[in-house]
């Protein structure tokens, strides 16, 4: 249990090129914070530095009020789940959960106990004298989120966990591990590119790009409110529309900006509707459709559920307060006056 | 897996046939050949050949020198596979750590294994020569009086020297590519998982590296035995006093130099015996030591 603070971290390579720059982040005991960005953000890079696999060229990254820029992973007190789970593929899952104790000197007793509190708690207990290889993906991923829990760290680092599994998989253990943090009320980050991911998993989401923090918040302010055209882009599934202010002109607010954002689940088809869009191309999603179309020479997605031929031209307004308005240059949100 | 099939069932033979000509040729053909003179012996002049049985096999299991010859081969094998095992091993760790220059020097030490074996003997003959290299006259400086034709165990040592040398690269790159293929995520579990460098070296690399070092160890041996014929013939000539000759090079001299047939033949097959059952018994007991 403990808090996490990054300040002023960044990191340059010896090559003199930037990969993280000017990162502040005050993570709370027990707090599920996400970090998420396209790739070749950064996002990983932090979550090394954090976990000491990394080292850091500035600022201060601080584990429980104590500054860990020169202490060796070992002694941060965190776990980390890797990507590729990093089971040791010569021991068996018994041996791969105890090694971390064995190292620091845990008692035999003590060892065999946590191994098997830990085993009962992911139903990993069958399979204890495997070795990985005879390991589903889903079993592997336990035995890893395993050998994370069995230390009892101040600390969790995910590192894109679940993106080796299938969707289905993928999201059952998005709410195992969520259930679990809960649980166990450890502090946690997670890194992930996908969206969906970190929207259902986080506290706090992070997102990043090219290095920097875009925005912090719970998910629903970084939904509702995105700070940046960029994370009103990536956010939210299908993608909000973003149109240069002089495509949509009626629209409020747009004479005081470059950039409009609008969600396409935020248009509705109206006789009054100052948009109007002749249809391309829908897809069919079940439960409603993604209507593809063009304004002017801009293109533009509306979530709707009905049916329209390709080729009609469709009138639609926007929902009121769900106009996001950004500036041309810097990307910024413009709060609507 | 989708699999090809040829309807052709000429092309498969006809793909083969230039290796299974050479396998023939050079290895099933002569070793046939060195069984039959094995049970035959000539008289001095060639008129004659008659079949003896297993005569030449009895004279060398009560020939003092064979005895030797044993040992000898028995001590370099040994000293040849774990040092130039050792030596290669921990080249590829030093390499495997760099990050800038590895390329650099991966093909740097490359490059003896590019040298022909009787080149790298003529080399070493020049290096340790007692009259005129360079090594003796170092070594004199410290007070030790080199000399490999009349101290055995100098001639042993140049002949070992010789031979790892040559064979490192080759382990070598084996090592490398072998580290490479180890995820860096796992030594990065070990070290959070409270290992230290030396700790995740025997925790972890070295299992892992085992199925790299179990080929290696059985590639090595091989070579010890029969590879390493140029560098002795290159330098010691299996001398001084039978110091240096290994099995291998007493097969050629006995047969080529000696015109004694029936007894080199009988030597080849006992040594084919022994590195077969060396690499049996490898494959037997070890490498399920090193499967995970």
């Amino acid at each position: 249990m403990a808090q996490i603070n990054l300040s002023g971290v960044g990191k340059v390579y010896a090559g003199g090129s930037r990969a993280v720059g000017n990162v502040d982040i005050d993570i709370q005991d027990g707090e599920f914070i996400v970090l998420v960005g396209p790739s070749g953000c950064g996002k990983s890079t932090l979550l090394r530095m954090v976990a000491g696999l990394e080292s850091i060229t500035e600022g201060e990254v601080r584990i429980a009020g104590r500054v860990v820029n020169e202490v060796e992973p070992a002694d941060r007190d965190i776990a980390m789940v890797f990507q590729n789970y990093a089971l040791y593929p010569h021991m068996t899952v018994r041996q791969n959960l105890a090694y971390g104790l064995k190292n620091r000197g845990t008692p035999r007793a003590e060892i065999d106990r946590r191994v098997a509190e830990v085993a009962q708690i992911l139903q990993i207990g069958d399979y204890l004298d495997r070795k990985p290889r005879a390991l589903s993906g889903g079993q592997r991923q336990r035995v890893a989120m395993g050998r994370a829990i069995v230390r009892e760290p101040a600390a969790f680092l995910f590192d894109e966990p679940l993106s080796n599994l299938d969707a289905k998989l993928r999201a059952t253990m998005r709410l195992e591990i969520k259930d679990l943090q809960r649980r166990l009320g450890t502090t946690s980050i997670y890194v992930t590119h996908d969206q969906l991911e970190a929207m259902t998993l986080a506290d706090r989401l992070v997102v990043l790009n090219g290095g920097r923090i875009e925005q912090i918040g719970t998910p629903l302010d970084v939904y509702r409110k995105p700070a940046s055209a960029f994370v009103a882009g990536f956010i939210g599934s299908p993608a909000m529309n973003l149109l240069p202010a002089h495509a949509v002109p009626h629209l409020p607010g747009s004479a005081h900006a470059g950039l409009v954002g609008i969600r396409p689940e935020d248009l509705k088809p109206s006789d009054s509707g100052q948009i109007a869009m002749q249809v391309r191309a829908i897809e069919e999603l079940g439960v409603s459709r993604l209507v593809h179309g063009m304004v002017g020479d801009q293109l533009l997605t509306v979530s709707l559920s009905n049916q329209y031929p390709l080729g009609e031209t469709l009138h639609l307004a926007a929902e009121p307060g769900a106009v996001h308005l950004f500036d041309a240059e810097s990307g910024q949100r413009i709060e609507a006056h | 897996m989708k699999r090809t099939l040829f309807n052709n069932r000429l092309l498969p033979w006809l793909l083969l046939a230039p290796q299974l000509a050479i396998t023939f040729i050079f290895f099933l053909w002569p070793a046939t050949q060195a069984i039959i003179q094995s049970f035959l012996r000539q008289d001095a002049f060639g008129l004659s050949t008659n079949f003896v049985g297993l005569a030449n096999y009895r004279a060398l299991m009560n020939s003092a020198q064979y005895m030797n010859s044993l040992q000898v081969t028995a001590v370099f094998a040994i000293s040849v596979t774990v040092f130039s095992l050792l030596i290669a091993l921990v080249m590829a760790l030093a390499v495997d750590r760099m990050i800038r220059s590895a390329r650099t020097y991966t093909t740097l030490l490359v490059w003896p294994y590019a040298v022909a074996p009787a080149v790298a003997g003529i080399l070493w003959w020049f290096i340790f020569n007692p009259t005129i290299g360079i090594l003796p006259y170092l070594l004199d400086m410290v007070g030790y009086n080199w000399n490999h034709l009349s101290s055995k165990r100098d001639a042993m040592t140049l002949v070992v020297v010789a031979s790892v040398w040559k064979q490192i690269s080759y382990n070598f790159l084996f090592f490398v590519a072998g580290l490479q293929a180890i995820p860096a995520s796992l030594r990065e579990a070990a070290a959070i998982d409270g290992a230290g460098p030396v700790r995740r070296f025997f925790d972890i690399t070295f299992p892992l590296l085992s199925p790299t070092t179990f080929f290696l160890l059985v590639v090595n041996i091989v070579y010890a035995m029969f590879d390493t014929f140029a560098v002795i013939d290159a330098t010691t000539q299996g001398g001084p006093a039978q110091a240096t000759n290994i099995l291998v090079y007493k097969v050629y001299f006995d047969g080529f130099i000696g015109q004694s047939m029936g007894s080199s033949s009988a030597q080849s097959v006992v040594l084919m015996a022994i590195v077969i059952t060396l690499t049996v018994i490898q494959f037997r007991w070890i490498e399920k030591k090193v499967q995970y």
